[in-house]
C-alpha cells in the first residue's frame, strides 16, 4: 500500500504536467459541456442537469482513454523495466493509475458541476452522493478496462486503433452524446449489454433527481464487479518488457471482463424496467412521447 | 576465499533460433569487480538480465547473494541496485523525484540528498528527466541504482554512448563504488573501461567465456606484445608481415594492417625496409601498448568492435 501511494503521487504530478492531459482531461469535457448545453440546454434547468449528467459521463469515461496510452508509452520506452528491478509489483504500478485517475478526475467533476449551477442557473444540485457513488466506482471500473487495452495490446498503434472502437462504442451506444430514448429499439437494447449505459443512465437520474437508490444501487454494483474483474485481468496479463508480446488469443480476456455487463444486460432486457424508466426520464425532461422508441417488452 | 556473491553455472538462453548464451560459467567474489568484456551481440546483457531477474535462462543455474533472482521476488530485489543498458524514466519526472520515488520502495536506503551530492545532481534536482544531457541521466541511474545501498550492483555498459569526459566521470563514481568495496558486475565492450576498473575480466564471445582472469595476467597470457597498426599506399600480404623482425602475428582488419610484435623498434626498421623493396608506403602508423583487445584479436581472430 506504501508503494501504491508514492507511485499514485507521482503520477498525478506528471499528470498536471502533461499538457495533453489537462487537454483531454480537463479542456475538452468543458467544451463538451458549452456544446451540450447550447445544443439540448436550452435554458431549462431540468435539461441542463439531464446533459450534466451526460458530460459527467464523458468525463468519467475519459480515464480508459489516458490510461492504455500512458501505460503502453511507458512500456515502449522502457520506463517499466526500470520500476521491475524494484520491489515493485504490477498490482501496486496498476492501482496507483487507477487512483491516480479518480484524484485527477475529481476536480473537473466539481468544475463541472459548478459551472451548470452558477453560470447555466441549472437550479438542482442533483443527488450528489449518488453522483459520487457512481463517479468513484465508475471512473475505476473505466481505469481498469483501459489497464486491460493496455495489457493486450502489443503497440501505441494498435493500443490507438482499439481505443478508437471501444470509445466510439462508449460514447455512442450508452445514451452518453446521442440520449438512450431517442435510438432506435433494437440498439436501445443492445446498449443493456455496455457498462457505460449503467454509467450514463445513473448520472442522468442522479442529476434530474430522478434516481431511486435501488437503481444506483444496481449501477454501482454492475460498475463494481467490472472493476475488479477487469483490474485482476489486467494484473494478470501485465507485461514489464517492450518485446514481451502478447498472444492473440489473450484479447479473449476483454470479452471476459464484459461478462458482468453480459449478465445485467441479460437480465436487464428480460426483466428490468431500465428502458422504460429512460424513456419516462428523457420525455419528462425534454417533453414528448418516446414510446414509440421505446422496444417492446417481451 | 569468500563464498562467491554471484554464482552462474553452465548458462544457456536461445532467442528463437539464436543462441546467446552457450555454457557460460563465472563467479564473482565480495567486493570484486568483475567485467563481462565483448562485442556486441556476445551475449553480455542476456546474461546480466538473467541476474537482475529481467530474463530467465532456458538452463544453468544462477545465485545472487544467495538468491535465485527468479524465485526470490522482493527480498532479491532489497540486494540488488542496476543501471540498464538503456534506463527510460518519465520526461517530466524530477530529478530528487525519482531519486525520493524509488528510495521509498526499499527497506534499506541511502540518504537521497547525500547521493545527489556524490553524484554532481544537487544543481539539477528540480530539472525534469527529459532536460538532463546523457552523462547527467547515467549519474542518475548510478545514483537510483544505490539508493538501497544494495549488496551487489550490475552495471550494463554504463558508459555507452557517452563521450569521453562524461565517460571518464562515470569511471571515477565506478572507483570510488570500487574502493567501497561493493561486488559490481559490469558489461562492456571498452578494453579500457574493463582495464581501468575490473578486478577480472571474462572475454565473452558469441555467447561463451573465452578467456578470464586478471586483465594482467589476460594480456601476459597473450604473450605481452605491442600492437602496431600500420595503413598501406598498396595492399601487402599478412605472410609477408609475419615474416618480419619480431612479429608474432599480423592480420588485415578492413585495410588497418595489425601486427603483433615482441620488438617493436626492430618491427618497425624491418617494415620500412620491406615496404622500400615492394614501393610501397606508409600512411600512418600506431602503436598501442598490450591490451585485452590483443587477447580477444588472438582468441577470435577479429576485433572487438567488429
Amino acid at each position: 500500500m506504501r508503494h501504491t501511494w508514492a507511485l499514485t503521487k507521482i503520477r498525478i504530478l506528471l499528470s498536471l504536467r502533461n499538457k495533453t492531459f489537462m487537454f483531454f482531461g480537463v479542456v475538452m469535457p468543458l467544451a463538451f459541456l458549452f456544446f451540450f448545453v447550447f445544443i439540448f440546454g436550452n435554458g431549462k434547468s431540468d435539461r441542463i442537469a439531464y446533459v450534466l449528467g451526460s458530460i459527467l459521463t464523458i468525463t468519467v469515461m475519459g480515464s480508459f482513454w489516458g490510461l492504455s496510452v500512458q501505460l503502453v508509452m511507458f512500456r515502449e520506452q522502457g520506463i517499466l523495466r526500470r520500476f521491475r528491478l524494484a520491489p515493485v509489483g504490477a498490482g501496486a504500478l496498476l492501482a496507483s493509475s487507477v487512483l491516480s485517475n479518480y484524484v485527477l478526475i475529481l476536480p473537473p467533476i466539481a468544475i463541472e458541476i459548478l459551472i451548470c449551477r452558477l453560470a447555466f442557473h441549472m437550479t438542482t444540485w442533483g443527488n450528489l452522493w449518488y453522483v459520487y457513488a457512481l463517479v468513484t466506482v465508475g471512473a475505476g471500473t473505466f481505469s481498469s478496462f483501459g489497464l486491460i487495452v493496455a495489457s493486450v495490446t502489443n503497440t501505441m498503434q494498435e493500443t490507438q486503433v482499439i481505443n478508437n472502437l471501444i470509445w466510439s462504442g462508449f460514447l455512442l451506444l450508452s445514451g452518453a452524446t446521442v440520449p438512450l430514448a431517442r435510438l432506435p429499439g433494437w440498439i436501445q437494447r443492445a446498449c443493456l449489454f455496455s457498462p457505460a449505459t449503467y454509467m450514463a443512465t445513473g448520472l442522468q437520474d442522479a442529476m434530474t433527481r430522478r434516481a431511486i437508490p435501488s437503481e444506483i444501487f444496481v449501477d454501482v454494483i454492475a460498475l463494481a464487479i467490472g472493476l475488479f474483474v477487469s483490474f485482476e485481468i489486467s494484473r494478470q496479463l501485465f507485461r514489464w518488457e517492450p518485446e514481451a508480446k502478447v498472444p492473440s488469443r489473450a484479447k479473449l480476456w476483454v470479452a471476459v471482463a464484459m461478462i458482468p455487463f453480459l449478465v445485467f444486460g441479460f437480465y436487464e432486457n428480460v426483466h428490468g424496467n431500465r428502458l422504460k424508466d429512460v424513456r419516462q426520464g428523457f420525455g419528462s425532461v425534454f417533453g414528448g412521447d418516446d414510446s414509440s422508441q421505446a422496444p417492446a417488452r417481451n | 576465499m569468500s563464498e562467491p556473491v554471484i554464482r552462474v553455472e553452465d548458462l544457456y538462453k536461445s532467442y528463437g533460433t539464436v543462441e546467446a548464451l552457450r555454457g557460460v560459467s563465472f563467479e564473482v567474489h565480495a567486493g570484486e569487480v568483475f567485467g563481462l568484456l565483448g562485442p556486441n551481440g556476445a551475449g553480455k546483457t542476456s546474461t546480466i538480465e538473467i541476474l537482475e531477474g529481467l530474463r530467465t535462462q532456458d538452463r544453468g543455474k544462477v545465485s545472487v547473494a544467495g538468491l535465485d533472482p527468479q524465485t526470490a521476488g522482493a527480498g532479491f530485489k532489497q540486494e540488488v541496485g542496476a543501471v540498464l543498458q538503456s534506463t527510460a524514466l518519465p520526461d517530466k519526472l524530477r530529478v530528487a523525484e525519482a531519486l525520493s520515488l524509488f528510495a521509498h520502495f526499499y527497506r534499506r536506503r541511502n540518504d537521497t540528498e547525500a547521493l545527489l551530492k556524490r553524484f554532481q545532481l544537487d544543481e539539477k534536482r528540480n530539472a525534469f528527466y527529459n532536460q538532463l544531457s546523457g552523462g547527467q541521466k547515467q549519474r542518475l541511474a548510478l545514483a537510483m541504482a544505490l539508493v538501497n545501498d544494495p549488496t551487489v550492483l550490475f552495471l550494463d555498459e554504463p558508459t555507452a554512448g557517452l563521450d569521453p569526459q562524461v565517460r571518464r566521470e562515470i569511471y571515477d563514481i565506478i572507483e570510488e563504488l570500487k574502493s567501497d568495496k561493493k561486488t559490481i558486475l559490469l558489461t562492456t565492450h571498452y578494453i579500457e573501461e574493463a582495464e581501468k576498473l575490473c578486478d577480472r575480466v571474462a572475454i565473452v564471445d558469441r555467447g561463451k567465456i573465452i578467456a578470464e582472469g586478471t586483465p594482467r595476467d589476460l594480456k601476459q597470457r597473450s604473450g605481452n606484445t605491442t600492437r602496431i597498426e600500420v595503413r598501406l599506399s598498396r595492399p601487402l600480404q599478412p605472410g609477408v608481415l609475419k615474416s618480419l623482425d619480431g612479429v608474432a602475428d599480423a592480420r588485415e582488419f578492413d585495410g588497418t594492417y595489425v601486427l603483433h610484435s615482441s620488438r617493436p623498434p626492430q618491427t618497425i626498421v624491418s617494415l620500412v625496409k620491406q615496404l622500400e623493396a615492394d614501393g610501397s608506403e606508409l600512411q600512418s602508423l600506431e602503436m598501442f601498448s598490450p591490451s585485452l583487445e590483443d587477447v580477444f584479436i588472438e582468441l577470435t581472430g577479429r576485433r572487438l568492435r567488429e
